[in-house]
């Protein structure tokens, strides 16, 4: 998207933001797709937190460093001089389901990111969206590009309902990646055309 | 094999309350709140140019974000950045907007009730089939 960054105009005309989230569990890839589709290198915030909180939920696998704040790392892909999309990718651990809630207020949807090695990673995740109704595809991130599972396997273990739909993908790849979000934008377009109807 | 995803468990673990953030008090004149809720992660922020007559002077941190939007740009890239929390970020774009010194494009607005806007999820999508 050469020569459409908002940064270059010449008018400062404030564009209409979108976001989608890019969830799922702690490793799984979620920065890594914001960053093979983002057209900027991910940006990251980090807020500090209250020790209160710390202790409440799982803390396994976290290194003591992450304790002390909790970050967010995000991208941009310039739809039109009018329209910025923005990708975040939510926070994997669980105790940091209170960002969660306010990530998603807004959001047109999201793409919950599986690890083929370790899928119970984000299971917490899915359960995060159909509990708010939020629509969601899942992408299935192979290990090296690599699928040792059709989507339907994989669909059937995360008791997923059909209109969700399942994709076998490479985060480290943009064409990947896109296709995923593009599956998102087709399962919120095909809904809100039918509920149009 | 693949382990299977467990039932839902009750209602996410008190995380909510439990979790909340301590909002750095340095820059922000030890007020804990922003005085309006008018900034989102992807609210977009431009600087007034030129600036209202009957401005004050602003403060460094505030000059440093003035900089930073003369485009107009997200709250979260503001924060990321200028390498400072959000809700930092957030306080002091109160203080700018209230000033007149800055104003503020809120996300386009994203209801499912009765159903997002087909237009703009077309357009998302056509934008999302060009990369």
């Amino acid at each position: 998207m050469a020569g459409s960054d908002p940064a270059v105009r010449a008018a400062p005309v404030a564009p209409d933001t979108v976001k989608i989230l890019i969830a799922g569990g702690f490793g799984v890839g979620k920065t890594t797709m914001v960053g093979s589709v983002s057209e900027i290198v991910p940006l990251r915030t980090e807020e500090p937190l209250t020790a209160a909180g710390l202790d409440v939920d799982d803390l396994t696998g976290i290194e003591e460093k992450a304790a002390t704040t909790v970050a967010l790392d995000f991208g941009r892909i310039t739809i039109s001089e009018r329209l910025v999309l923005y990708l975040f990718g939510t926070p994997g651990q669980q105790r940091f389901w209170f960002m969660w809630n306010d990530l998603a207020v807004g959001a047109l949807g999201a793409v919950v990111l599986i690890d083929v090695r370790r899928p119970e990673a984000s299971f917490a995740a899915v359960d995060f969206f159909e509990r708010r109704d939020i629509p969601f595809v899942v992408g299935v991130n192979g290990f090296h590009g690599q699928h040792p599972y059709p989507p339907d396997e994989i669909r059937e273990s995360l008791a997923l309902p059909e209109h969700v739909p399942v994709l076998l993908c490479d985060a480290r790849e943009r064409e990947s990646s896109r296709d995923v979000l593009i599956a998102l934008l087709d399962r919120l377009i095909a809904e809100a055309g039918a509920a149009a109807r | 094999m693949w382990a299977h995803r467990p039932p839902p468990a009750s209602e996410v673990s008190g995380s909510d309350a439990a979790g909340r953030l301590v909002r750095p008090f340095a820059l922000t004149g030890g007020r804990t709140r922003p005085s309006r809720a008018d900034f989102t992660l992807i609210t977009t922020v431009t600087a007034v140019d030129p600036p209202p007559e009957r401005a004050s002077r602003p403060q460094p941190e505030q000059t440093r974000i003035l900089r930073r939007c003369r485009r107009p740009v997200a709250v979260a890239e503001l924060a990321a950045l200028l390498d400072l929390p959000v809700s930092v970020v957030v306080i002091m774009l109160c203080d700018l907007l209230e000033a007149g010194l800055i104003t503020a494009h809120p996300p386009h607005p994203v209801s499912r009730t009765p159903e997002l806007d087909l237009d703009l999820l077309q357009k998302v999508r056509d934008g999302l089939g060009r990369l």
